[in-house]
């Protein structure tokens, strides 16, 4: 699995919410989905599977499935 | 522009400032700009609002002279001022006196900068970093209709804070020991989070870990508190004796206690080294005689106003609470922050709170 695919199940994981549902589009509190409780289990989820520690401005800045990438990469995850 | 884009900006802005850092007249400004937006914005959006408070507010409005509502209408009326579609969270708090819950609405951007400007004051204490977090509550704290009350709502802001959270209390509030023992053994050698609401700190924590003869050793632990000390005033518990006992039951020597309403979620007014609560830049103290809710001079006990540059999506950046607080300066605490500093001396009994007939018409409040 590539980093993206590795990003889009770890929404899927987290949310649960379809695969195409996870789009660069998908923002924070636009869906009942992602809230603030289901946000902290995608913060756990996506340090577990890229092995990152996210700070509380990471967790703040996330408020896209774009944000999320543009914060990982930060943390040198490659996403080309 | 538009205003909510007016208002957004000037928020952000304010939010980009230093916590502690603005000198007392910047801040005025800078808050008077925004509350004269979102005085705009209420009076346009809440119909509730607009007939309470027909008088102009302009940004040089200074913020003694600013509407206020009292905090009881949030129980009485559902008050919002952004369209039903907008609402993604209803925020609902008992409060101590009890049956009918205040009902906070949030949208999307009240939310955000909600937990925006929380976690801004928390890094001023904690860092950016996130720590192992022990919950002094139960997993059941959270409601299983989807509403939020309001000790859960606070868990949640301190929880961006935390990982691997970890309950530290069973569904009938008795310590889960097992958790906290393994808790303990896995994190005693570094920093660790630990919150709760300070009664059930006090009596489900404190006094439950000396009842049940257990100490704890988490010597690199923070305690941040919050919640009020009525029930503990009953008991005779000072801040004090609050410290002293969370050294002696479980070593924790870092202990912060916040004042916040669920009414004003992410204004948070933090305790300093000097045990003085300190004002943050997104928000302001007022605090007023109870009888005739004239300016209380500095150091004079009085009712607690709150006001808040978060408050868009419900009328509530400026409330007059029931709670009893003294002034004690602006900018010039022996621990260095800049802006008001205050103690809290507890909750007003209930006669002494004026206007508590819902008759009451004092000039440009809704008391
Ligand atoms: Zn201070």
């Amino acid at each position: 699995m590539n980093n993206q695919d590795k990003l889009r199940q770890a929404f899927v994981a987290a949310l649960g919410v379809k695969p195409e549902t996870v789009t660069d589009e998908l923002q924070y509190n636009t869906i009942a989905e992602w809230d603030s409780t289901a946000h902290m289990v995608l913060i756990a989820e996506l340090e577990n599977v890229f092995d990152v520690m996210l700070d509380t401005d990471d967790i703040i800045d996330m408020s896209s499935v774009k944000h999320a990438r543009l914060i990982l990469q930060k943390y040198d995850i490659d996403f080309a | 522009m538009t205003m909510a884009e007016d208002y957004q900006s000037a928020l952000s802005a304010l939010l980009d400032e230093p916590v502690y850092g603005l000198s007392q007249s910047e801040k005025l400004t800078r808050l008077q700009a925004v509350f004269a937006l979102l005085h705009e914005h209420h009076s346009q959006h809440c119909s509730a609002y607009h007939n309470m408070f027909r008088q102009p507010v302009t940004c040089n409005t200074p913020l003694d002279q600013l509407p206020f509502m009292a905090v009881r209408l949030f129980k009485l009326f559902a008050l919002k001022s952004v369209p039903d579609n907008d609402v993604v969270k209803c925020l609902m708090s008992s409060g101590t006196s009890g049956q009918v819950p205040s009902r906070i609405f949030l949208d999307s951007l009240t939310s955000r900068m909600q937990s925006k400007a929380l976690v801004k004051i928390l890094q001023q204490f904690l860092g950016k970093q996130r720590l192992p977090m022990l919950i002094i509550d139960s997993p059941d704290v959270k409601g299983a209709d989807g509403k939020l009350n309001a000790r859960a709502a606070g868990i949640q802001g301190l929880a961006m804070f935390g990982r691997d959270h970890t309950y530290a209390l069973n569904p009938d509030m008795t310590l889960n020991t097992d958790a906290i023992s393994l808790f303990c053994q896995r994190y005693q050698d570094q920093p660790v989070l630990v919150f709760g609401f300070t009664f059930m700190v006090w009596q489900h924590f404190v006094s439950a870990l000396k009842t049940s003869d257990m100490t704890l050793h988490l010597p690199h632990a923070h305690l941040f508190h919050s919640g009020g000390w009525k029930k503990l005033e009953a008991q005779k518990v000072s801040n004090e004796t609050f410290k002293q006992q969370l050294l002696a039951v479980a070593g924790i020597s870092a202990v912060t206690n916040f004042y916040g309403m669920a009414e004003q979620v992410g204004s948070v007014f933090m305790e300093c080294e000097e045990g003085m609560l300190h004002a943050p830049v997104t928000a302001e103290v007022i605090v007023r005689n109870p009888y005739d809710l004239s300016l209380a001079k500095t150091g004079e006990s009085g009712l607690i106003q709150v006001l808040s540059a978060l408050p868009y999506s419900y009328p509530g950046y400026s409330i007059l609470t029931e709670d009893r607080g003294t002034i004690h300066g602006v900018g010039d605490c022996k621990c260095g922050r800049s802006g008001t500093y205050f103690t809290v001396q507890g909750r007003l009994p209930k006669v002494e709170v004026r206007g508590c007939s819902d008759t009451s018409s004092s000039p440009g409040s809704g008391v």
